[in-house]
């Protein structure tokens, strides 16, 4: 287990440094000149160019940005919040996103299964058509679609939640952007564990189970809901990276200082923040990667059979 | 000499066939074994696609709202980016701004009385924006051109994924390695990090949409692709046709492709909700279709913008919006489960 713990979290490191070099690379060659030339003389910019060090070879460049970046310093801003430290404009974001997306992901999560699981025990009475109908429907609407909902007509026709985001009331004012971000979770979830768990019952081992005389709730948590757990992990990173995308507007809309607003006003303000792109870029693929990664060992630790092909594999 | 013989044997006048004789059969006089009549592949997918009440459903509403797509903007007299608006008596100009949506018709035929005041007697089945643009134009051109995008991108996609995937499948060994580190790589990069690099390179609009969409959407494909591949290349007809010394591209294109193409139309299916989802998301947050262009994206965008004045105005394309995502998930679901059909729905 271990080896296959490091075979993974190498090759995941190795990706990160490979698309960070990658986004370093088309950042840097973008043209365009960070000076104003008819203000500065030739030499005057040959000067100011050596002492960034923009001169010297890519690769130094590059690995001196790594130093940087490895010490939490992504440099400052070229157009965004006049040029303030990306470092802790960041911090605020990622403590925003986080807060909220971690909320709306548990919501998703046990909300979903529950719903998964009521449909699964009353399968084709009227709790399993209603949350089939939900699951689609929170499939089909975008986040933003719910966002826009809800803040319509709790906000604005019943004005009982701040209409945007308030960063004094936190808790209070978060409650409609993690509900419409939870909901694609939720709905996915609880499809998912539905039919996985319905699977399962008509497994020839739960019918032994239940021969045995197993009934009731040990049944479901010890049997079923075990083994259907399994492929609801692996659609959980796919859920999280579009959760990720969802919050980019579900942030803009709802006035959030997230990282998903950051990037938004990075790419779609007047001028385009390289510098934002670049660590967002960096942030946003170490997320994602980092996903990934924890989401295939925590399948290696549920299901044994993966460990061992994989042992296999190395072998 | 065989005549002749005949001639010699012939005891009778020669029988002479009348029309009767000769009856088409109706379907009544065929008599097949339905219990294991032989049905071809195709056939087969068609009539478990056509069972399944959902796949009919989406197919049905994605046909619908292609039809509306195509035919909607010219049903009637607007433009999608023209401002309804007349001249008065008093030479003064007035536009259509903000009406919800009406049917004069209807209304004379509930009330009775010819509806008043400006523009009462025309027909905005959606309602206009605040601009003064009909949004039932709007609506079905904006569907226009996200389908369009969708398609295109999907289409081209597939045709970069298969051949991707096929080629890594069917060489394996150290082709298959090195292509198949590309591809994890290249899966390792957000989507949102490849569109935000791209709006460096690139002017917003159209072709970003597409662009981010051709350099994400392949990596499924190629995937579905290659274990298709692995799965069919050991089997004897491949080894016969190997045999009889056909070439590799012969053997991968011509041979083998046709029979992985089930589930890359089901792959293609599920991608097109997707691509429709991705292409609404960047134009709401503005790096997507421009102005005076409109997809569903930048409508729901316009819908956002005006919901506090004109809350009618994002409805149109919410619902389209989930309906295509709906549609199209329902005919991907109807596709994967008749392809590869359970021995209880049988």
């Amino acid at each position: 287990m271990g080896k296959y713990v490091c075979k993974r979290l190498g090759m995941a490191l190795l990706t990160l440094l490979i698309i960070t070099f990658l986004l370093f690379l088309l950042v840097r060659i973008m043209p365009g000149n960070p000076f104003p030339s008819e203000r500065m003389s030739a030499e005057q910019i040959a000067n100011k160019r050596a002492e960034m060090g923009l001169d010297d070879p890519i690769l130094t460049q590059f690995i001196r940005y790594m130093g940087n970046v490895l010490q939490g310093d992504f440099g400052k801003g070229t157009s965004l919040y006049n040029g303030a430290p990306i470092r802790t404009v960041l911090s605020t974001a990622i403590s925003n996103s986080f807060r909220i997306g971690g909320v709306a992901i548990l919501l998703g999560t046990l909300v979903g299964l529950a719903l998964g699981i009521t449909a699964a025990l009353n399968k084709g009475r009227f709790l399993d058509g209603f949350c089939t109908v939900f699951s689609i429907l929170g499939v089909c609407v975008p986040s933003y679609v719910f966002l826009i909902f809800l803040q319509y007509t709790f906000s604005f026709r019943i004005p009982f939640f701040p209409y945007f985001f308030d960063p004094t009331r936190f808790a209070f004012s978060s409650v409609i952007p993690a509900v419409s971000l939870s909901l694609f979770t939720m709905s996915t979830i609880a499809r998912f564990t539905r039919n996985e768990m319905v699977e399962v019952f008509d497994s020839d081992y739960v019918r032994l189970a239940e021969a045995k005389g197993m009934y009731g709730r040990n049944l479901v948590m010890k049997h079923v809901l075990r083994n259907a757990l399994i492929p609801i992990v692996t659609v959980l990173a796919p859920l999280v990276v579009d959760l990720l995308t969802g919050a980019l507007v579900v942030e803009k809309i709802y006035g959030i200082n997230g990282i998903g607003k950051l990037m938004v006003d990075a790419i779609a303000g007047e001028g385009i923040d390289y510098n934002y792109v670049l660590a967002l870029g960096i942030l946003y693929s170490a997320l994602y990667i980092g996903i990934m990664l924890v989401v295939d060992l925590l399948y290696g630790v549920l299901d044994p059979r993966i460990r061992v092909a994989s042992k296999g594999e190395e072998a | 000499m065989a005549k002749k013989e005949l001639q010699l044997q012939a005891p009778a006048a020669p029988y002479v066939p009348v029309k009767e004789d000769f009856v088409l059969l109706t379907k009544r006089d065929i008599h097949t074994d339905t219990n294991f009549a032989s049905q071809s592949y195709w056939k087969g997918v068609f009539t478990h696609f056509f069972k399944n009440r959902r796949a009919v459903v989406g197919l049905v509403i994605i046909t619908v709202i292609l039809l509306l797509a195509l035919f909607g903007p010219l049903m009637n007299g607007f433009g999608y980016r023209d401002i309804v608006q007349y001249r008065n008596e008093k030479n003064k100009r007035v536009v259509a701004k903000g009406i919800s949506p009406q049917i004069p018709a209807i209304h004379r035929l509930l009330t009775g009385e010819e509806p008043e005041g400006n523009f009462a007697d025309y027909t905005f089945l959606f309602g206009t924006d605040d601009l003064g643009r009909d949004l039932w134009t709007r609506t079905w051109y904006g569907a226009r051109v996200s389908l369009l995008i969708a398609f295109v991108t999907i289409i081209i996609d597939m045709i970069i994924g298969m051949s991707y995937g096929l080629i890594s499948g069917y060489f394996g060994g150290a082709v298959d390695q090195v292509m198949q580190r590309f591809v994890e790589i290249a899966n390792s990069v957000p989507r949102l990090v490849i569109v935000s690099v791209l709006a460096i390179f690139m002017p917003k609009g159209m072709g970003l949409v597409i662009v981010a969409l051709l350099l994400t959407e392949w990596i499924g494909m190629s995937k579905i692709a290659r274990a298709e591949m692995l799965k069919i290349k050991e089997q004897e007809y491949v080894l016969a046709s190997r045999t009889l010394g056909a070439r590799n591209g012969h053997i991968i294109f011509k041979e083998i492709l046709p029979n992985t193409i089930g589930p890359i139309i089901t792959q293609v299916m599920f991608s097109i909700p997707t691509a429709i989802f991705t292409e609404a998301f960047l134009s709401f947050v503005g790096v997507g279709i421009v102005l005076p262009q409109c997809s569903v994206g930048t409508l729901i965008e316009d819908g956002f913008n005006n919901i506090t004045t004109l809350p009618y105005q994002i409805l149109p394309p919410i619902i389209v919006l989930a309906l295509l995502m709906l549609g199209f998930n329902f005919i991907g679901d109807g596709l994967r489960e008749a392809l590869a059909p359970k021995l209880e729905d049988m």
